[in-house]
């Protein structure tokens, strides 16, 4: 199991060499930052001088290695805008988009298992086919249109929840929370449903054919043929056989939450790191898009190494074929 | 044969499609008595599951049953309730399937799963159950059973999976078990040994069992009775060693020529030409007579009589008429 551990754990710091590369090159098309940051009546020497300054004269292969250096302290520079360390932002920032992701997280997975699993044991209800329909409209909407939908709906019409932002927040240490006040969980609501809609509808869709594929097979036959309660056979025998495939999705949806963060934050301008990283995008400032990559590729990383370990905790025939390997 | 267990009579399931109803059992009657062994024999698609499936109550939608009556223990459950039609599965009718690698739910530990069948049909407490699955487990041959009570179904063999299955099969001491192909998905070597032990567990407790094959060796083994299926029908049925060594309707006799015997080796197999029509395409009258080597004019219209005979009964005009009763027409 440690082994287990160890190599996926190094398999994930190549991963995350490769994509730092990567989004090192790219941050060499998007523009010069240097012409941002400079007024109109700069000159060669200013130029030069930033430059000289900033590391940007180095060749390719240096600057990435003292991003790398840097990186591994912790320390991903300055942001050429605000003057600040880029950890620091990031830091700031960091418990608005994580709350947001993981209250959207929530609400995606317990929606979705739940209302799968109500559309594969009543599959010829009409509640479930409404239900179905209706996941289509959530599949084919995009994030913002549903999030400007909702705006609309209840911010604008109804008045009943708040249009923008994170509301009050409460400060514990380093994290800012907006889960102790009332307006900080009213301004959750709406960007959480919109974040999590898609991710929900695709779980309940993925939990929906996963349990009709398991119901179908000769162990729920057999769990029934022994006279086991409906109860019984839905949630003891099916659900846990449908858990397998589901953890893999869910798991990279949840990256995918938060890196589709962007969007939602920019509708609702959720003060959290995509909000962030949109900005940086504007004014070309290369170290907090760096560091926003990186930190996205870590809880990429991070959630499926987590995804690997989940699968051996469900399924016993893995752990029996990781002991045979080791052997 | 004074109280069967069981008591099927004029049973149809049907299955409506598309292109029509499809009739995969069709009036098809027989009877169990307690602690007798019931072979159910015929090729695949003759029904046999399928009969089993019904007298379980476990047809799966849109198949159901749509006439006839199932009698258990003089307890009439062709129409029963969801709820009550359950607690009679398990505590008094038990089914093993096919194939023991499928029918275990992979990811519960075997010792599990028998605790929840037991808890479920058994006033006991937990600590009962737990030690009733190790007795089961012990009484159907896994060695180390307290040990093995906490493996999961893959860290067995097939062979010692099947056992498991009749194990929880006969957890809750059912009245009757379904034996449905126990050990077509098995090596030759352990099918013997399977069906020696289901044998033994049921004549302990005086369970009948149902055991559907396509088996002759097996039927000519463990059953009592056999019963031969054909398109849904029930063509023969009667004591083993009468219908085998005087098979009485000319589907059985072709079967008993295409079963190879061990006191004639070397003889070629005859076989009986053309295949078991398909469900949506059943000839008018008899249902065997495109392939039958007496057919007649009458077997193409009229469904063919049962005749009684030998301790058994067979369903064929060409056997009515050889026992002097003609004509009767009636489905008896």
């Amino acid at each position: 199991m440690l082994a287990f551990v160890i190599r996926r754990v190094f398999q994930s710091v190549i991963v995350l060499l490769v994509v730092g590369l990567v989004a090192f090159s790219l941050f060499r098309f998007v523009g010069d930052p240097v012409e941002n940051m400079l007024g109109q009546e700069r000159t060669q020497a200013d130029i030069d001088r930033l430059r000289a300054q900033l590391g940007l004269d180095q060749p390719f292969p240096v600057q990435y290695w003292r991003f790398l250096q840097n990186a591994a302290d912790g320390n991903f520079g300055m942001s050429y805008r605000q003057g600040r360390p880029v950890t620091d932002l990031l830091i700031e920032r960091a418990p608005a988009t994580l709350e947001l992701a993981f209250v959207s997280g929530l609400f995606a997975l317990a929606g979705g298992i739940v209302l799968g699993i109500y559309t594969a044991i009543r599959k010829r209800g009409w509640l479930a086919n409404f239900i179905m329909t209706a996941s289509l409209i959530g599949v084919s909407l995009p994030t913002f249109l549903i999030g400007i939908l909702l705006i609309w709906i209840f911010a604008v019409e109804l008045g009943w929840l708040p249009s923008f932002g994170r509301g009050e927040t409460v400060r514990i240490g380093w994290w800012t929370t907006g889960f102790l006040t009332e307006s900080g969980l009213k301004a959750l609501i709406l960007p959480s449903i919109t974040l999590g809609l898609y991710q929900m509808t695709l779980i309940m869709r993925l939990v929906r054919s996963e349990m009709l594929e398991v119901l179908r097979q000769d162990y729920i036959r057999f769990a029934r043929a022994r006279g086991l309660s409906e109860r019984a056979v839905n949630f003891g025998h099916a659900l846990k056989n449908t858990l397998v495939p589901v953890i893999t999705v869910t798991g990279l949806q949840l990256g995918s939450i938060i890196a589709f963060a962007i969007i939602t934050e920019t509708v609702f301008q959720w003060p959290g790191v995509g909000l962030l990283f949109i900005n940086a995008v504007q004014f070309v400032d290369i170290p907090v898009m760096a560091a926003y990559l990186m930190l996205i590729s870590v809880m990429f990383v991070g959630i499926n190494l987590i995804v690997d370990l989940l699968y051996v905790a469900i399924d016993p025939r893995l752990r029996a074929d990781r002991a045979a390997a080791a052997k | 044969m004074t109280h069967p267990i069981l008591s099927v009579r004029d049973l149809v399931v049907e299955i409506p499609t598309r292109r029509g109803v499809l009739r995969p059992v069709d009036r098809v009657s027989f009877d169990i008595a307690r602690g007798e062994v019931l072979g159910v024999v015929g090729e695949s698609g003759a029904g046999k599951s399928m009969t089993g499936t019904a007298v379980i109550g476990l047809i799966d939608p849109p198949g159901h049953i749509a006439g006839g009556e199932v009698v258990l223990g003089g307890e009439r459950i062709d129409h029963l309730p969801p709820e009550r039609m359950r607690r009679i599965r398990g505590k008094r009718i038990g089914m093993v399937f096919q194939d023991p690698l499928t029918s275990l739910n992979p990811l519960l530990r075997i010792g599990d799963q028998l605790t929840e069948t037991i808890l479920t049909h058994l006033g006991v407490t937990e600590a009962q159950a737990r030690a009733r699955a190790v007795a089961a487990l012990e009484e159907v041959g896994i060695p180390a059973a307290a040990r093995r009570i906490g493996s999961y179904p893959h860290e067995f063999s097939g062979g010692m999976r099947q056992r498991v299955v009749i194990a929880l099969a006969l957890a809750a001491e059912p009245d009757l078990v379904i034996a449905d192909e126990p050990t077509t998905a098995l090596d030759v070597s352990v099918q013997a040994q399977i069906i020696a032990l289901l044998k033994r567990l049921c004549r302990e407790r005086g369970t009948a069992v149902m055991l559907i094959t396509h088996d002759m060796g097996v039927i000519a083994e463990a059953a009592d009775r056999v019963a031969v299926m054909y398109a849904g029908r029930l063509a023969e049925i009667g004591p083993v060693a009468e219908v085998i060594a005087r098979p009485q309707h000319p589907y059985t006799r072709g079967l008993m020529a295409a079963t190879p015997m061990a006191t004639a080796p070397g003889a070629r197999l005859n076989q009986i030409p053309g295949a078991m029509p398909r469900l949506d395409a059943i000839p008018p009258g008899c249902a065997f007579h495109p392939r039958c080597p007496l057919a007649e004019a009458q077997c193409k219209t009229g469904a063919p009589p049962t005749v009684a005979g030998c301790g058994g009964r067979a369903s064929c005009w060409v056997v009515a008429r050889e026992a002097g009763i003609v004509a009767q027409g009636a489905h008896a």
